[in-house]
């Protein structure tokens, strides 16, 4: 490791009290961030405490103006309008999804938006000459005219960081760069970062993977809700994988849950040994080998950090509607049942309320009644006709058990607010009557007064006997609705704890590692 | 304005179409000095495009459920070409030779709702491919030869109903048929609003029913008059009819069955309709098997009316269905249109090429006309949805049209997006 900075290093780039607000929701307040020349920052935070937001205001994403703050780089006020503005002042942000062309080789890809010209004309001699250049650096033996498709994620991750050299790149923004790397390639891309460090780039990392943190980073500038927190220097305060935890949960947990016992019955729902494969990428498991249980009258959570495989896992079980099925099986009362269509998974009881409420559980073009009903037509029909006057019934009964905010059921959903919009998805799987309902992210952005609702809601589903999976980032949301909570690591369900034994700092502990729990 | 609103429904792009179609119609009516509005020419003009509108039928659902069709043309040239064949080498009835027709169709139907529903190839390729293969299908069994059909099954494409009972000036039958219209349509509104009213639900108000049934069973009675008055011979013509029963189906259908809102929410959002359990291949499959089916008849009402079937039947067909679709309303993505909107859509663009043939101006400056006309029902619709309503295309052109809005965090709507945030 090269040598840790100290605070006598000249600043390179100073973020002060940054703020930024979406209509209704205040992303970031007051945050600030203090990056040191030639160092390895960290950023921690829990999903949505604002650590990509505050990404975006620095690369530009979100224009000068649109937020409060000032970000002081090279000793100089900047004033990014656009990405292109802050990338010529030599900050290159990585982003998770890779943003390269598949169809287009490395070379292409590395020059793209940046060709060398000569006259007019595309310099392709020039652009090989320097693109074998930056795949030395980075370490990368390919040839650079081989299609993006056919290398790895790991070795894309490097074309991306060749790309960024290529800009002559300062500052270098990491935005959960191993999260679909293996072990292997997850090292050599630290070594990486670790190498570019001792020729003097600057780098921001974001990761939740902590151990990773630990390994590499000088400086850990800790967000949470849109705050920044803390700056802990590695080296100094001794900081380990706890003490980051420890800052990121570090929140109260006020009375945000409806009071509620729960009555739960015997296990009725099973899975054993789930097993999953990656929907595109061969060999890759989404779900190794996952067993669990419900028992009626329970509210299960599922604690996980994003792409952990949470929603693979209950959309797999939801009719194999995610990834390539290998293996496992699911018992319902006993009875081993077999769901291979959603159409059979709604049949034998289950219910699946996605995180995604957009793109995957609304039709945007529908009203509110048609939604309602959209899951059990059958039951409204008689043959082949829907009955209007049962599906108006239906909806306004939802409408007002459920309190949802409308002038009227035949209001279109994408006029509703997220929190009603959920109150409508909710409707529509309690009226197909499931034994077992999935949520998934169940409040994701939906305000407070909304969410205390929607807990009452699936507490008044567990009373009635039915089993609830409830899979969410927040932990506090968890530690407040469960009654038992799994934990999940890169596929594997790492441990499950009761309620009284779960704390944000077991949960979290358990959902960045796959050390099994004792 | 307001009260028009009320009295076409919120609606504005099918209210500003069945206006747009009046205009045009009283627009013709004076500048062809009365020539528009005759018996001879509204006959005409529903037997000149009975079987446009047909396929339009078939092409909305195709649409709605967020696919295309452009095979239409070729698959009822050959269905058309078979059926003379048949007919001709076979000897069979007409009624068999329909039905040999309609069932040539469902297979053809199949063959592309095979390709597109599980296999996944994308409609426009296939049918595309369809295109291709069904006019050479036609011109090789029919040697690229006119063959004519015989004067019963020439009744389907040309034929009016028969004058029965007694003298009374009018057609009798096509007298009737218009006062079924007038009944059903009175009796359809009363009770949808005794429905309304049961479940509390909001009821128009009453002026706005009792003028919207005046002013539409006005049209209908005009209508029964001009068809009821043609010179002898004729009347309310056969292809009308098949059209008419097959907006009342599928108007049911689309509106008001299972399979009708599973096409719809397979047409809106795909994922979202899966993971509700409708069964998209299959949706997918039935919509594309259908719109063969319709072609087919189309096909065949064509062949009755011309008498023979040949090798260049249908070209250009599917431009005219897919047009008359878009001009009714239904959005590129999928998942918007009505029937009775595409049936509009389809006699706009009738009303529009017969009242330019009246007035003498030539095929060029139709087609300028016509391009013109598509293009701007559907900017009209562009720019009203992106006036605050929401609507897909409105969605795609709102980067190209002002600036765009930041999404707020929480509203994120592609998965790219809510992965970035999560970090």
């Amino acid at each position: 490791m090269s040598t840790p900075t100290t605070d006598q290093d000249p600043i390179l780039l100073e973020m002060r009290s940054i703020t930024k607000e979406f209509p209704g929701v205040k992303a970031l307040s007051n945050v600030s961030l203090r990056v040191k020349v030639g160092e390895i920052h960290a950023i921690c935070g829990e999903n949505g405490a604002g650590k990509s937001t505050l990404m975006k205001v620095l690369s530009g994403v979100y224009p000068h103006g649109s937020y409060d703050g000032e970000i002081v780089y090279n000793a100089e006020v900047q004033q990014f309008k656009d990405i292109r503005a802050s990338e010529q002042a030599g900050i290159v942000i990585i982003h998770q999804e890779l943003a390269l062309i598949p169809e287009l080789s490395i070379m292409e890809n590395i020059f793209l938006g940046n060709e060398p010209v000569r006259r007019g004309v595309i310099d392709w001699a020039e652009a090989r000459k320097r693109s074998v250049e930056l795949l030395a650096r980075v370490g990368l033996r390919e040839d650079p005219d081989t299609p993006i498709k056919e290398i790895g994620v790991g070795k894309q991750q490097l074309v991306e960081i060749a790309k960024a050299l290529n800009k002559s790149v300062k500052l270098l923004i990491l935005d959960e760069p191993t999260a679909a790397l293996n072990e292997s390639d997850s090292q050599h891309l630290l070594d990486l970062i670790l190498g570019l460090k001792g020729r003097g780039i600057t780098s921001i990392m974001i990761s939740h993977k902590l151990n990773e943190i630990e390994q590499i980073a000088d400086e850990i500038t800790i967000i949470r809700d849109g705050k920044s927190i803390e700056t802990l220097n590695v080296k100094r305060d001794g900081v380990d994988e706890d003490r980051i935890i420890k800052g990121m949960v570090g929140r109260t947990l006020e009375s945000r849950f409806p009071d509620h016992t729960p009555k739960i019955g015997e296990v009725f729902f099973e899975v054993k040994d789930w097993t999953v494969g990656h929907p595109q990428i061969q060999d890759r498991l989404v779900c190794k080998g996952s067993n669990f249980h419900v028992r009626r009258g329970e509210i299960v959570g599922f604690a996980g950090l994003m792409g952990a495989g949470r929603t693979e896992l209950a959309r797999s079980i939801f009719g194999h509607s995610y990834g390539k099925f290998i293996s496992g099986q699911v018992y319902k009362d006993g009875k081993p049942i077999s769901m291979r269509n959603v159409r059979q998974a709604i049949d034998h009881g289950l219910g699946y309320v996605t995180e995604d409420r957009k793109s995957l559980g609304l039709n945007l073009l529908d009203d509110i009644k048609t939604t309602t009903v959209s899951a059990n037509l059958k039951k409204i029909s008689r043959g082949i006709v829907v009955d209007a006057n049962k599906e108006f019934m239906v909806a306004e009964q939802y409408r007002k058990s459920l309190r949802t905010k409308t002038p009227s059921v035949e209001e279109g959903v994408s006029k509703l607010s997220g929190g009603n919009q959920q109150k409508v998805v909710l409707a529509k799987w309690m009226f197909t009557d499931p034994d077992l309902l999935i949520l998934d992210e169940p409040t994701r952005g939906i305000d407070v007064g909304a969410k205390y609702e929607i807990y009452g809601i699936i507490q008044q589903l567990a009373n009635q006997g039915k089993g609830v999976i409830v899979i969410s980032s927040e932990l506090p949301e968890l530690l407040g609705l469960s009654d038992r909570i799994y934990t999940i690591f890169e596929g594997s369900i790492t441990g499950v704890l009761t309620k009284d034994e779960a704390s944000q700092e077991s949960l979290m502990k358990l959902m960045t590692s796959s050390r099994k729990a004792a | 304005m307001n009260a028009l609103k009320k009295l076409f429904g919120g609606n504005t792009r099918q209210f500003g179409m069945i206006f747009a179609l009046v205009a045009l119609v009283i627009f013709f009516q004076i500048f062809t000095e009365g020539r528009t509005l005759t018996p001879g020419n509204v006959i005409n003009l529903f037997n000149g495009n009975a079987y446009i509108l047909i396929l339009a039928i078939g092409m909305v659902l195709v649409i709605i459920a967020g696919h295309i069709d452009l095979s239409v043309g070729s698959v009822a040239a050959f269905v058309g070409i078979s059926v003379a064949l048949a007919i001709r080498d076979w000897n069979l009835p007409w009624y068999a030779a329909v039905l040999f027709g309609l069932l040539l169709g469902a297979l053809i139907g199949a063959w592309q709702g095979f390709w597109t529903a599980y296999v996944g190839i994308p409609a426009f390729i296939v049918t595309l491919a369809g295109m291709l293969l069904f006019r050479g299908f036609n011109q090789f069994v029919g040697k690229s030869n006119t063959v004519p059909v015989p004067d019963d099954f020439q009744y389907l494409g040309s034929g009016y109903l028969p004058e029965v009972g007694p003298n009374t000036g009018y057609n009798n039958l096509t007298v009737l048929l218009g006062l079924i219209g007038v009944a059903f349509v009175i009796f359809s509104a009363l009770r949808s609003r005794r429905n309304a009213q049961a479940l509390g639900a909001e009821v128009q108000e009453t002026w706005v029913m009792i003028t919207k049934l005046v002013l539409v069973n006005a049209a209908i009675l005009y209508a029964t008059y001009l068809f009821a008055t043609g010179r002898p011979g004729t009347s309310f013509p056969i292809p009308g009819l098949i059209l008419g029963v097959l907006v009342l189906i599928y108007g049911f259908i689309s509106a008001k069955t299972v399979i009708g809102r599973h096409i719809y929410a397979v047409g809106g959002n795909r994922h979202a309709a899966e993971l509700s359990g409708v069964q998209s291949k299959k949706v997918n499959f039935m919509v594309m098997m259908n719109m063969s089916v319709l072609a087919g008849l189309a096909g065949m009402i064509f062949v009755g009316r011309s008498t023979a079937s040949g090798p260049f039947d249908g070209v250009g067909w599917e431009l005219d269905a897919i047009a008359a679709v878009f001009i009714g309303g239904a959005a590129v993505t999928g998942g918007v249109g009505t029937v009775i909107g595409s049936i509009v859509g389809g006699l706009v663009m009738a009303v529009l090429n017969n009242g330019l043939q009246l007035l003498g101006v030539g095929a060029d400056l139709t087609q300028i006309i016509k391009g013109l006309v598509l293009l701007a029902a559907v900017a009209f619709d562009v720019y009203n949805k992106t006036q605050g309503k929401k609507s897909i295309i409105g969605m795609m052109m709102k980067n190209f049209g002002r600036k765009s809005e930041e999404i707020a965090p929480d509203e994120t709507t592609s998965t790219k997006e809510v992965i970035a945030k999560e970090a």
